[in-house]
């Protein structure tokens, strides 16, 4: 039996506001003492309210418009309720039915070259949790909860099951990371936590194309923009149950729990029966899917809208706005890379990875515009060389690059040219050399280096001096 | 429009999703109780509703944001006074296993 | 001159600043009440002797050194014990928080604090605001001062009953169903239900987030006034509290009722004590007399205002209580009284997934009607007025088994808080010894006007001076 595997990613993106989604705690939490970084209200105080960051809507908004989002006129906050430990208030302020955006697409390229597009169901903004961790006192297993990261802005991007493998789903997470870097609003590093996917997996039978009528299960009471896996093909029927996959550190490692997960359900489909449908955690020793302890009631939010947040109204031209003020995003950078300095699709993919380094790069390349220096000698040197672009002025690297190539152009008539040259106006280094005294070398060749402008290696200078003097 | 049905509450499943623990006694009377109560609420149902709009504010405020400012958060000490286990300035509970 | 116990803020507040009297000899005085009364009467789950004494001590160095001070500066007040006060202990009148220090101040308690008032203490509640009675507490019951074998009406029991009684001489409270008001009227005190969003509800343990209002009770109108002057204005830390500015609510108090146009809603004045129904018709000639117009009205949706509250409220209710899950503070969660248990099996119940739409959804919807009620009626009327209760102060114990009767108590109170419109409850007479209340209720934002109605009737009638023997 063949199976196609039927993936989504739910990502959570860090914003890099000052402060917190819902009070003035600072959000740079990072390295901090636990429990410092903490208020009434992000620590669910009794009485404490919460007061929306207009900073991490601004940056929810930009993001979703860049990923094709049409972004909502109205919208507002819903409460979700559950309970947890590191959920200080029993529920979390998030966004049910009205997002900031929805309906976008993102475009990715696999290896081979095929082009991609995966649909965006929504990008909504919410509130992050406490961290959880495990220990053991006097030898009771406990658990320690610090709410720093309480709080904090969490964007929450939303995909359609639209990849297909492992690889695809590795890309689009690559690429949403990217945007977000590109858009300056999150570092989205997956190793500090500021980036988590969670990729969902299930397979679907390749055989069955039976046309039907109803194609997706789609409950008529789900609210818009909620996920409810329409069909990639209207005529295909989809699977009936999803796996949630979690703990997922790196990309390398999202990779390997989807195949995991491939290789699992597909030995469970073969055998007849149905995966269950229950959330499992990655473990990065074994490199296998674990179940976690089914939360059954956990996925009854009843959700509803948040009372301590009036509505969010806004205006098309606000929108307008935000389209036009949008930075140029990775792909636009990278076919006008490839069109107005003429580079090669390999290099144009590196030098576009981040936006920094595609800065870097013009910037040397308008610096190197005087002296001629070629888009494509500067892009060979920050790709093979990998220059420390912190450290280093794109104008210093051109200056570097430009030295190197001018140690070339010295011809060997014009070198001997000035080595005859010096030799004429240093006779008494001339003489002392013949008498043996070794260090007048040097002499001479500080003179050629200083005639020639340091154009010149001086290494060979060197060696035609002595060449000369010893003939 | 949904209309309210049996006015009964499986208060054992309820509880649970409200992780409220309750005797079985409580369960019985509040069973009890919460159906007189669903009764008289199954009045609702009279009105017709159906081009309403709900109405989740009461106020006609909207937008109402903050700017991305920081202000100093409670000290360690004040956000674990009230807590009846800490340890090394985490709050401690007892251990949450997810099988991993 | 006069009994302390028996001063108005007004007058407490001219002895204070002529000097004839010391912030710390009044606050002395009601601190010694507080203490005195509480056996018998429960008012107060803390007395918080140092921090009031500590405030007035720094009140009596201000006005010898010749500052004007805000009228509240030295007064005695209660607050209801679930406003957070900074290092008090504050309860919600369960066992739950019964050790809970707050880190932090409510912001209406800032405030009260900024004006120099004098917190004499915590006065008890039913637990975390939920009851009609004052019999819900964890800490004992409150009596009523005029019949101790009978209630004081709730939640805010025990901020009604130490202004009665004289141990402040305003107490705060919330009202998100009726909670100032019924007690109000139980115990012969003024108890405003402001606007919503008028008051901030930061720092006040949430009850039901879209109803909770914060208010005051007070012997008097005036009194009334004054204490809005401090806790209405805007709140950065509150996102439903309005930016609208407050007015200066004693400015033009005594302003004559003249051709004020008075609703009588028909819906409010069936299926009540027929006495009531007459002290509160007489109460509205007199201000006919005085120059206002009477008009009857209706509010049709009225008969829907207990089922519609009694959807939005528990859903809330379960949602704010979730918090409280002994890990950051307080105790774990089967400590929780039958009341608060019961309402937050409801309300999970009414949210959960298939019955939103049937129960949350639905009642959101009415809401909007019941709102349409009183906008439609403020169109042609200025104020309404109406009973509070059905009932007079019923006896202990009458109505504790059956919490379907509790809540059709709030027959008349619970519309204001659906339509997020202010309501003043003013003494209205006696039926035997037992206080009758009336309900001033007006378009959003018309606490000014509410005060002049009040304040009209009241210099009429005075019923604040029938103190209670206790």
């Amino acid at each position: 039996m063949k199976y196609e595997p039927v993936i989504g990613l739910e990502i959570h993106i860090e914003l890099a506001t000052k402060s917190k989604m819902f009070c003035s705690c600072s959000a740079d939490y990072f390295g901090a003492k636990p429990n410092t970084h903490t208020c009434p209200i992000c620590l669910g105080l009794p009485g404490a309210m919460p007061k929306a960051n207009v900073k991490a809507i601004e940056f929810t908004q930009k993001f979703g418009s860049a990923v094709g989002c049409k972004l909502l006129l109205s919208s507002k906050f819903d409460r979700k309720n559950y309970f947890y430990p590191d959920l200080a208030k029993g529920f979390q302020i998030s966004q049910y039915d009205l997002p900031f955006s929805a309906e976008g697409s993102l475009q990715i390229k696999a290896e081979n070259g095929n082009l991609k597009k995966v649909r965006i169901t929504r990008v909504h903004l919410e509130e992050d949790t406490g961290k959880l961790t495990h220990a053991t006192i006097n030898n009771r297993r406990v658990t320690l909860v610090d709410f720093n990261r309480s709080g904090v802005p969490l964007m929450e991007i939303v995909s359609e099951p639209d990849m297909e493998s492992a690889q695809e789903a590795k890309l689009y997470a690559q690429k949403i990371r990217q945007t977000a870097r590109y858009m300056g609003i999150s570092d989205a590093d997956m190793e500090e936590g500021s980036m988590r996917i969670e990729p969902n997996v299930s397979l679907r039978k390749v055989t069955e194309v039976s046309k039907v009528s109803n194609g997706s299960k789609v409950s008529k009471e789900q609210p818009p923009y909620i996920s409810s896996r329409p069909s990639v093909s209207p005529d295909v029927i989809l699977p009936n149950y999803k796996v949630e996959l979690k703990n997922i550190n790196s990309f390398k490692f999202a990779e390997k729990a989807i195949d995991y997960e491939i290789k699992r359900q597909t030995e469970i489909l073969d055998k007849g029966e149905v995966p269950q449908q229950e959330t499992r955690g990655f473990n990065e020793q074994k490199g296998i899917t674990i179940s976690q302890r089914s939360k059954e009631l956990a996925h009854d939010y009843r959700y509803f809208p948040e009372p301590d947040l009036p509505p969010l109204n806004f205006t098309e031209r606000q929108f307008e706005k935000i389209k036009n003020k949008l930075p140029e995003l990775p792909d636009e950078k990278y076919q006008r890379f490839i069109k107005k300095f003429n580079l090669g699709v390999y290099d144009a993919e590196i030098l576009t990875r981040e936006q920094a380094a595609a800065k870097y790069f013009e910037e040397a390349v308008k610096a190197g515009e005087k002296a001629k220096i070629s888009a494509k000698s500067i892009a060979n040197v920050i790709i093979n060389d990998k220059p420390d672009i912190d450290k280093t002025l794109p104008a210093d690297l051109v200056s570097q690059i430009y030295q190197k190539t001018q140690a070339t152009y010295i011809s060997d008539d014009e070198l001997a040219r000035i080595v005859k040259k010096v030799l004429g106006e240093n006779k008494k280094a001339v003489e002392d050399f013949k008498s043996g005294k070794d260090a007048a070398l040097q002499v001479l060749v500080g003179a050629v280096m200083r005639e020639s402008k340091g154009n010149i290696d001086p290494q060979k200078a060197k060696a035609m001096l002595k060449n000369l003097l010893t003939n | 429009m949904k209309k309210i049905q049996k006015p009964e509450i499986d208060v054992d499943y309820v509880s649970k999703l409200a992780n409220l623990p309750l005797s079985n006694k409580e369960k019985g009377l509040f069973e009890k109780q919460l159906k007189d109560v669903l009764s008289y609420i199954a009045k609702l149902n009279e009105i017709d509703t159906d081009k309403v709009e709900p109405n989740s504010h009461i106020t006609d405020l909207a937008n109402v944001t903050k700017g991305d400012k920081t202000f100093p958060s409670l000290s360690q000490d004040e956000a674990l006074k009230n807590a009846s286990k800490t340890y090394n300035g985490f709050f401690e509970v007892d251990a949450i296993f997810e099988e991993q | 001159m006069k009994n302390v116990s028996d001063l108005t803020i007004r007058e407490a507040s001219d002895l204070l600043s002529s000097k004839q009297i010391k912030a710390q000899e009044l606050v002395q005085a009601y601190l010694k009440s507080a203490h005195g009364q509480n056996k018998k009467l429960n008012s107060f789950i803390t007395i918080c002797d140092d921090a009031a004494l500590n405030q007035a001590k720094k009140v009596d160095k201000l006005i010898a050194n010749g500052q004007k001070l805000n009228p509240l500066a030295g007064i005695p007040i209660g607050i209801k014990d679930v406003f957070s006060t900074k290092d008090i202990r504050t309860t919600a009148g369960s066992r739950v928080l019964e050790n809970y220090v707050p880190v932090y101040d409510a912001t209406s308690v800032y405030s009260l604090n900024n004006a120099n008032a004098c917190i004499v203490g915590k006065t008890n509640l039913d637990a975390w605001a939920h009851g009609s009675s004052g019999e819900n507490s964890d800490f004992g019951p409150t009596r009523n001062p005029y019949d101790l074998s009978r209630v004081p009406g709730g939640s805010s029991s025990g901020s009604a009953v130490s202004v009665a009684s004289g141990s402040s001489l305003a107490a705060m409270g919330t009202d998100t169903g009726g909670s100032i008001r019924l007690p109000a009227a139980f115990c012969n005190v003024v108890g405003l239900k402001p606007t919503y969003g008028r008051v901030s509800r930061y720092g006040v343990i949430a009850m039901a987030s879209s109803l909770d209002c914060i208010g005051h009770f007070t012997k008097t109108v005036y009194d009334n006034a004054l204490v809005l002057n401090v806790t209405a204005g805007e709140d950065g830390f509150d996102s439903t509290c309005t930016a609208q500015k407050p007015d200066d609510y004693t400015k033009d108090i005594e302003k004559s009722v003249k051709g004020f146009k008075i609703g009588i809603p028909k819906e409010y004045f069936e299926n009540l004590d027929m006495k009531i129904k007459g002290l509160i018709l007489e109460a509205v000639k007199k201000l006919e007399k005085l120059g206002a117009q009477v008009e009857d009205i209706s509010l049709p949706n009225t008969e829907y205002g207990v089922a519609t509250y009694y959807i939005i409220q528990p859903s809330e209710v379960s949602s704010n209580l979730a918090r409280y899950d002994g890990i950051r503070f307080g105790k774990t969660r089967e400590k929780f009284g039958s009341e608060a248990k019961r309402r937050i099996i409801l309300g999970t119940y009414t949210l959960s997934s298939g019955y939103y739409d049937a129960y949350y959804l639905k009642a959101m919807k009415v809401r909007r009607l019941i709102r349409g009620d009183f906008v439609d009626a403020f169109k042609r009327v200025d104020i309404i007025i109406c009973p509070v209760s059905p009932t007079l102060p019923f006896k202990l114990g009458e109505k504790v088994s059956d919490p379907l009767q509790m809540y059709l108590a709030d027959i008349f109170t619970v519309t204001a808080n659906l339509a997020g419109v202010p309501s003043l409850a003013v003494p209205c007479g006696f039926i035997g010894d037992l206080p009758v209340g009336m309900q001033i209720i007006g378009p959003d934002f018309s606490e000014k006007l509410l005060y002049q109605v009040g304040y009209a009737y009241e210099r009429e009638t005075k019923w604040y001076r029938v103190r209670p023997e206790i």
